[in-house]
């Protein structure tokens, strides 16, 4: 799986390259994807062979890596459907594939779960979970639990229902659906949810939080990471921001829109709930991964889970029953004043509260939140958590009149800049105990790539503007870089070869939400493309231009 | 071939062969599915004024097929796939666009339950199903979703998303004649060709701005877009739609458009 472990720690032991000696560390060989969209796939390796799924047309490559320059053993492609490419809203990505008992799998852009034999390539089977014409995608990375396929939908700005579905690992026939909103029996809210706070208890609240029939399209969506803790038998993901409507049409917290569920692997039944931002204002969808860690919080051991959150907060939470134990900001907000511990209740800014017809300036974090789907990591040496992440804020302003499909109507753009700094990016370091950042390197481009950490204490990350950096995981220097032939928005993963040494890897080529100016090739005058977030990246296509390649790198 | 060649065609055949051999092309960008604007079985109002465009400039009329959705100017005309689109609105920053042919606003469509209603102040809104359509960009909204979330009304409202099989406003007309809905909120042209087609009564009324949210726009021009930088095609086309008004008035009959351009008289 992409994170490596169930935890989602994005942590592997290997020693071998340590913070003495990766100044050394050199190409060990290199593979053009051919494709020119955003690459934010990690590369998994199983025996001797790595997979990587591409952006869309979601091709499938095998190399066997006991071969000289790892040649490729098999390629699948799926078909895709073309027109997946017009509903996707930030750029055609694909996160990963996940590997369980010689199977992989895998999602495509339009809305395929599809299982191949890990050896030969060959397709097993392939399910259909959604539809294009009704604005539905999938972009995540499947996680395989006790033989099901976990599987979360995206577009939630188009109108789609979010759910988490799973699939029979064996089969591929659906084994249960739990969506992110309406009744409770199509959550699989039963006697077993215990939320943890009075304001995620009741009956029915996917359908009463909302407007009569809203809840029907009302978002939520599953695109992020999922984790599991075997202990306690409990699945972990986030959901999406509500929406196609308006905030004004939909007055009510919209669950189950926005918040952490915990649920049963072999029932979906859900077990508790935390929504991080209720009626959201601002797109901050709550899809961050939730890292899961045992850390001493007040003196007493606890299971705990990290989230480095859109909405700007590092929570650490009870990962038993929910609790929030503590909610600090990792990045300059204003749209909120901070989560009541007592009540686990976000505190908004009323006077950041975006209203048609009105300008509103300084609200930060901008739309892709303080950190967008990017995945953090963990180390269990150093006790810190890696936030690979943005610093940006934006403008709501009143824009020219907006036509889509023959209908007018005067839209709201948002225009982002650089936060506080000026620096658009930054990869931090976090302590969760002391619910502090240790120590930060500011990145002129938000840092839109994951992140890995070893066991030599050396944390990895790419820039947008094509540098993989190696970094010394206990203060935060620089120790190495090496410049891609594209920016970086991938998942750095190390592993051990066939030959005994570690490696790292890398997907380059720029793209996704952040860097679709450059892989969509949008017009760098029309501040508004791309969500707004072209505002914020008028330079990137002077320094990067598009195109996958995969890099390997090993010591001498 | 321009229509100069056209009637010079007996004096100079010649060169009006040699011209014919490559003739000049209108390229139009055009949502496939999206009546009563466009359709690939060229049955919308928009292919019928394309067709009139192309024939007053002599040109062959080829389409660019896309759904208007995000991106749409990009993907079309930002790609290099066609020259214009028939119907945008008149101050789209996107494009450089033409005077307007026709203005329009959103209507209420109102179904036997709810005759008359015209206005977001009527008491009768709060007990009846209305239908709005929903754009699907993030933090916005149409005109009447906005007027109905400010004037209190949120439970009674059913979103008919962008995406979806077939038109949203084709949708809506269906869920009045069905009866799931009493009223609908659509934008005017769609409203006036699927209303027109129901084979329930309906009524449509220009819905207005809610006295509290005045500057809220229900009305928008229409005019046909080119690249920004396309003068030369902008000058041609504001030409011909000075010419050919009466007809693209009849096209617009035709499909029972609403038109609220009351003032729009003869040009200058």
């Amino acid at each position: 799986m992409p994170a490596r472990d169930y935890a989602n720690t994005r942590f592997s032991p290997l020693a071998e390259i340590t913070r003495a000696n990766v100044s050394k560390l050199q190409l060990a060989f290199s593979f053009s994807t051919g494709v020119e969209k955003g690459h934010e796939a990690a590369p998994i390796v199983i025996g001797d062979t790595m997979y990587v799924v591409t952006p869309y047309p979601n091709y499938v490559y095998a190399f066997d890596l006991t071969k000289p320059g790892a040649s490729v053993k098999w390629k699948f492609d799926p078909k895709t459907n073309a027109s997946a490419q017009g509903v996707a809203c930030c750029d055609v990505v694909n996160r990963g594939a996940a590997y369980a008992d010689g199977r992989l799998f895998f999602n495509t852009l339009d809305n395929n779960t599809i299982a191949l034999d890990a050896a030969s390539g060959k397709e097993l089977w392939r399910a259909k979970l959604g539809e294009i014409r009704l604005g539905q995608t999938i972009t995540m990375a499947p996680l395989v639990v006790k033989g099901k396929v976990l599987v979360g939908n995206s577009g939630g700005e188009l109108g789609v229902r979010g759910w988490l579905t799973a699939l029979d690992a064996a089969t591929g026939k659906q084994v249960w659906r739990a969506y992110s909103t309406g009744p409770d029996n199509e959550v699989l809210i039963g006697p077993s949810f215990k939320p943890f706070y009075a304001q995620d208890r009741g009956k029915d609240l996917g359908i009463k939080t909302w407007p009569a029939e809203a809840w029907k399209i009302g978002g939520g969506t599953v695109w992020g990471f999922l984790s599991y803790d075997p202990e306690l038998d409990l699945v972990y993901y986030g959901t999406g921001n509500p929406g196609p409507w308006n905030p004004e049409q939909r007055p009510g917290d919209n669950k189950w829109t926005c918040g952490v569920f915990a649920r049963r692997p072999d029932t979906g039944d859900a077990i508790w709930f935390y929504q991080l931002t209720p009626h959201d204002l601002h797109d901050y969808d709550g899809i961050n991964e939730s890292v899961l860690v045992d850390l001493p919080i007040g003196g007493v051991a606890r299971k705990v889970l990290l989230r480095a959150d859109r909405n700007g907060y590092v929570y650490v939470m009870d990962r038993a029953s929910g609790e929030v134990l503590s909610a600090d900001a990792f990045v300059h907000i204003t749209t909120t004043l901070g989560v009541d511990l007592a009540s686990g209740a976000l505190q908004y800014d009323p006077q950041k509260n975006p209203r048609v017809g009105t300008v509103l300036r300084d609200i930060c974090p901008a739309s892709p939140g303080a950190k967008d789907w990017q995945p953090s990591a963990w180390s269990p040496r150093t006790k810190l958590l890696y936030i690979p992440h943005q610093n940006l804020c934006q403008d709501a302003l009143v824009s020219e009149t907006s036509y889509i499909a023959g209908t007018p109507y005067v839209g709201a753009d948002a225009k982002m800049r650089a936060g506080p700094g000026g620096n658009r990016g930054e990869f931090s370091a976090w302590d969760p105990v002391a619910r502090k950042k240790v120590w930060t390197i500011k990145e002129d481009f938000p840092v839109w790539s994951g992140a890995v950490v070893t066991g030599g204490d050396v944390a990895f990350y790419g820039t947008m503007d094509g540098w993989f950096k190696a970094i010394d995981a206990r203060n935060g220097a620089l120790l190495w870089q090496y410049k891609t032939s594209s920016g970086i928005i991938g998942q750095p993963v190390s592993y051990r070869g066939p030959d005994g040494h570690q490696y790292v890897a890398v997907l380059a080529g720029v793209g996704g939400w952040a860097g679709a100016v450059v892989s969509g090739d949008l017009d760098t005058r029309d501040g508004s493309a791309a969500l707004g977030f072209v505002n914020a990246m008028k330079d990137l296509p002077h320094v990067t231009k598009p195109g996958g390649m995969l890099y390997v790198f090993r010591l001498p | 071939m321009s229509s100069a060649c056209r009637s010079t065609l007996l004096l100079l055949g010649l060169l009006c062969v040699a011209a014919a051999a490559q003739p000049r092309e209108l390229r139009v960008c055009a949502d496939p599915d999206n009546l009563p604007f466009s359709h690939e079985d060229g049955s919308g109002f928009e292919n019928r004024i394309a067709r009139l465009v192309a024939d007053e400039m002599g040109a062959e009329l080829r389409y660019a097929w896309l759904p208007l959705r995000r991106g749409f100017v990009r993907k079309t005309m930002g790609a290099g796939l066609c020259d214009m689109f028939i119907g945008v609105p008149a101050d789209y920053e996107r494009l450089l666009t033409t005077r307007p042919y026709y203005r329009s606003s959103y209507v209420f469509v109102d179904g036997a339950g709810a005759r008359g209603v015209a206005s977001f102040n009527d008491p009768r809104l709060r007990s009846l199903r209305i239908g709005v359509q929903l754009v699907g960009d993030d933090l916005a909204a149409t005109p009447p979703g906005y007027a109905l979330a400010m004037t209190g009304h949120v439970d009674n409202v059913r979103g008919f998303t962008i995406y979806g099989q077939g038109p949203a406003a084709q949708r809506m007309i269906e869920a009045l004649a069905s009866g799931e809905l009493d009223a609908a909120l659509i934008w005017g042209p769609q409203a006036g060709y699927f209303a027109t087609r129901s084979t329930t009564p309906l009524e449509l009324r220009v819905a207005r701005s809610p006295a509290s949210r005045a500057d809220l726009a229900f009305e928008f021009d229409i005019a046909m877009g080119v690249r920004r930088d396309d003068r030369a095609l902008r000058d041609e086309l504001d030409a011909i739609i000075a010419r050919r008004r009466a007809d693209i008035d009849a096209i617009l009959a035709a499909f029972a458009v609403p038109r609220t351009d009351l003032s729009w008289g003869p040009g200058p």
